[in-house]
């Protein structure tokens, strides 16, 4: 920690960036996202595995663009998120100093974004054993019960989109749930509603989500929606292979191979 | 106000659940489901939590809805029909278990919709609800009724209040006339007490801020840098709105179909960033600074100037559910 | 009582299937009338919830239809599609919405006699597994009283 305390500390001083995006203790003594913006105030950063937030959902609010340039506090999640930033060309090389932090908890520097891509080809994303189970475990039950699971799971939702405020990927400024002229998805959170926006939401995130899971922690509900988003991680990687956010590479979803397989289409 | 105090043991509870279901009213309790214990409909007394502090929802969706019909609408040869559903009846609905703040929030809830505009769909709701509260044994470190004129064995907005002592057996408090008939219906059920006991039977929840202070210095920050160091972290989502049992803004969407349609009511939140986006383009609130100023001058300052109480009960449920983990007691202990 | 009617909604894009079924009918080769067809440009412009905007009109089955691969007027906006329809198909199915009700195809302008068969036995199948009523059920919130 120190390590990392120095390094945001010294990175203030020097004016090479004007804001240390980090996890601190808040005041129930939660991890919490700070702000800090002098060299002393980095003595309240702190990392341990509390910290779930993904911080690089910050990274593209105007409220904390306008604090100046930023440096990040970024485990492998975070890592994640602003490379699949970085192909979606919402960030720049120089936009930001990426302060990675290894699985041991090691402080990371990276001299580009390519380096964070090739790091993270080492750390790919692996659906949790436990996931894996629950999914094959839905798989398996009769087409109609497994429509009565979702609609009962998704029942609670009251459309407080927190999940989608929390998730990095969600950087719309208007999202396609808010067009209501015409009214394409029902804004009221009936079964209907509920159900269309979650398609919707692990639609768009197709191809793009890094399973960092913050959508499912930001839940105040606990509806684990981010199951939807697992499954189709895995079979995205079975249909179009090697999945995980890449510079290097197009999109999944916004590129093709004119060999792709199916054996549904007559 | 306060009409008696009774007292009834454990399996009476459960009798005096079966009595009201059976009458048919619908019943709403603190249940399981998935990772969190939710307010909702029950139909037996063993589906109630037994362990709980807070519901992670609140109580509000008895009395506002998250989506409710205004009226629907069908045009036909004859012209066009429209279908009032205050006209409709209401089902009778009980709260079992909510605490003594979710009680407390329908009294700002009902200066909302039952002062200026006297909004009919509220008013049948409110009407017909029973509202039978558990006083609160312990608290956690969000719980600040205490500051906001509440406490954790208060009596305001309940019907009737349990409170289980040390002896194992309830104190009931009949507050209002609601509560009395419930008590004449199943008078096998309770035994004439005293209120002896209650006050050890407590949590102890510290005062945090004096409300009428909070409220005075309110009349001065609108334009305070606190208000963006306060909710830098905030992503703009609805938790703290939608979680609150007092906050009752909401959005009109009508859902057409053909010639026929439905309006709704559907709840919306000040945190939301197209809440006040203008169709010019222009937004009043541009960040979410505004719109946490907003927030928190709306519950401490323009509720309370208006109608003498705050809205919001304490219960701490913005702070625990806040997906940031911003912490309202942060905010008004700062000013 | 009266035998059970499928009701079919087919999304085809304008180049290939949708003339492709107007070469069926001047080619004089009957199929099944449950098929309501609705024009796209392309078959990347079938929007994915359109799907389910149908089933939750009631539709028993849906046929989504395009040019051959390579074939597409736009020359690629069939590739994204099929991308589309393997993610989406997949989403469905472990949501439990019945994807043996979307028969997905590729009939060319050319094919008359293709997209009869694609009717026909699309008609068949759903005929076969019955009305579909799931999705349908969660949208009938529009009729009834507001929920508490
Ligand atoms: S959808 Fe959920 S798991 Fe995927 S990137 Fe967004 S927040 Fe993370
Ligand atoms: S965070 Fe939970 S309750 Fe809120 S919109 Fe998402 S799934 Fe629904
Ligand atoms: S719950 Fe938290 S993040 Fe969401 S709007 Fe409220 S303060 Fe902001
Ligand atoms: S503002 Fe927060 S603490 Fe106050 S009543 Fe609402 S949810 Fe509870
Ligand atoms: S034009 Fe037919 S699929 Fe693109």
């Amino acid at each position: 920690m120190n390590e990392l305390i120095k390094k945001a500390a010294s990175l203030l001083e020097a004016n090479e960036v004007q804001v240390v995006i980090g996890y601190g203790l808040g005041s129930a003594k939660r991890p919490q996202a700070i702000f800090v913006t002098t060299p002393a105030g980095c003595e309240q950063l702190m990392f341990d595995n509390r910290c779930i937030q993904n911080l690089a959902v910050y990274l593209t609010k105007q409220e904390i663009r306008k604090l100046g340039k930023p440096a990040i506090v970024a485990p492998l999640p975070v890592l994640r998120s602003i490379v699949q930033l970085v192909a979606e060309q919402q960030l720049t090389e120089g936009d930001l100093v990426v302060l990675g932090i290894d699985p041991d908890g090691k402080l990371l520097e990276f001299s580009s974004f390519k380096a964070i891509e090739s790091f993270l080809s080492d750390h790919k994303i692996v659906i949790e054993e436990k996931y894996l189970k629950k999914i094959e475990e839905i798989k398996n039950m009769p087409v109609g019960e497994r429509f009565a699971y979702w609609v009962e799971l998704l029942e609670p939702c009251f459309k407080c989109y927190a999940c989608r405020a929390a998730c990095p990927l969600c950087y719309c400024t208007r999202c396609t749930i808010e067009n209501n002229q015409p009214q394409w998805i029902p804004v009221a959170s009936h079964l209907q509603g509920n159900l269309e926006w979650h398609v919707m939401r692990a639609m768009h995130l197709a191809g793009r989500c890094t399973d960092c899971e913050a959508c499912y922690h930001a839940c105040p509900l606990g509806i684990p929606i981010h199951l939807l988003n697992k499954s189709l991680i895995q079979d995205l990687s079975e249909s179009f292979g090697d999945y995980g956010p890449k510079i290097s590479e197009p999109n999944m979803l916004s590129s093709f191979d004119p060999d792709d397989k199916e054996s549904f289409i007559r | 106000m306060q009409t008696g105090n009774y007292s009834i043991n454990e399996p009476s509870m459960s009798k005096l659940f079966d009595n009201l279901a059976e009458k048919g009213k619908t019943m709403y309790a603190p249940k399981n489901r998935g990772e969190r214990i939710l307010f909702q409909k029950v139909e037996k007394f063993g589906e109630i939590a037994g362990d709980y502090l807070l519901t992670a929802n609140s109580a509000k969706e008895v009395v506002f809805p998250r989506y409710e019909k205004v009226f629907s609408y069908k045009k036909t040869q004859d012209g066009i029909l429209i279908n009032d559903p205050t006209g409709n009846p209401f089902s009778e609905v009980v709260l079992w278990g909510s605490r003594p703040c979710d009680a407390a929030a329908f009294i700002p809830m009902t200066n909302t919709f039952e002062k200026d505009y006297i909004d009919n769909l509220y008013v049948k709701r409110r009407k017909n609800l029973l509202v039978l509260s558990f006083s609160c044994n312990t608290c956690d470190e969000f719980c600040f009724c205490t500051s906001v004129n509440g406490g954790p064995g208060n009596t305001a907005g309940s019907d009737i209040l349990f409170t289980r002592l040390q002896t194992g057996d309830f104190l009931a408090e009949i507050i209002t006339e609601k509560g009395k008939k419930v008590v004449e219906e199943n008078s096998s059920l309770f035994e004439a007490s005293t209120a002896e006991g209650k006050e050890q039977s407590l949590a102890k929840v510290e005062p945090r801020f004096n409300q009428d202070e909070i409220q005075a210095k309110l009349q001065e920050l609108f334009e305070n840098p606190l208000w963006a160091e306060k909710s830098r972290a905030c992503l703009g989502c609805g938790t703290c709105a939608y979680i609150c049992p007092v906050c009752s803004c909401f959005d009109i969407q009508d859902e057409a179909h053909g010639s026929q349609g439905t309006r709704l009511r559907c709840w919306d939140s000040c945190g939301f960033s197209l809440f006040t986006l203008h169709t010019s383009g222009h937004n009043p609130r541009p960040d979410q600074g505004t719109r946490w100023r907003q927030r928190i001058l709306h519950k401490f300052r323009y509720m309370p100037d208006k109608s003498k109480i705050a809205g919001c009960v304490g219960c701490g449920r913005c702070s625990r559910s806040c997906p940031a983990g911003i912490n309202i007691l942060d905010t008004v202990t700062a000013l | 009582m009266s035998e059970f009617e499928p009701k079919i909604v087919a999304f085809v894009c304008n180049w290939c299937t949708y003339a492709g079924a107007d070469l069926t009918g001047t080619s004089r080769i009957k199929y099944a009338q449950n098929v309501k067809i609705i024009r796209f440009p392309c078959t990347g412009r079938i929007d994915f919830m359109l799907l389910l905007k149908a089933f939750a009109e009631g539709a028993d089955g849906i046929i989504v239809s395009g040019c051959h691969p390579n074939d597409c007027h736009y020359t690629s906006g069939n590739f994204h599609a099929r991308r589309r329809w393997i993610t989406f198909r997949s989403l469905l199915d472990f949501l439990g919405i019945d994807v043996r009700r979307i028969q997905f195809s590729w009939v060319s302008a050319a094919e008359g006699a293709k997209w009869a068969e694609i009717a026909n036995t699309t008609v068949n199948n759903i005929r076969e597994l019955g009305p579909y009523t799931d999705y349908a059920k969660v949208a009938v919130h529009l009729k009834k009283e507001a929920k508490v």
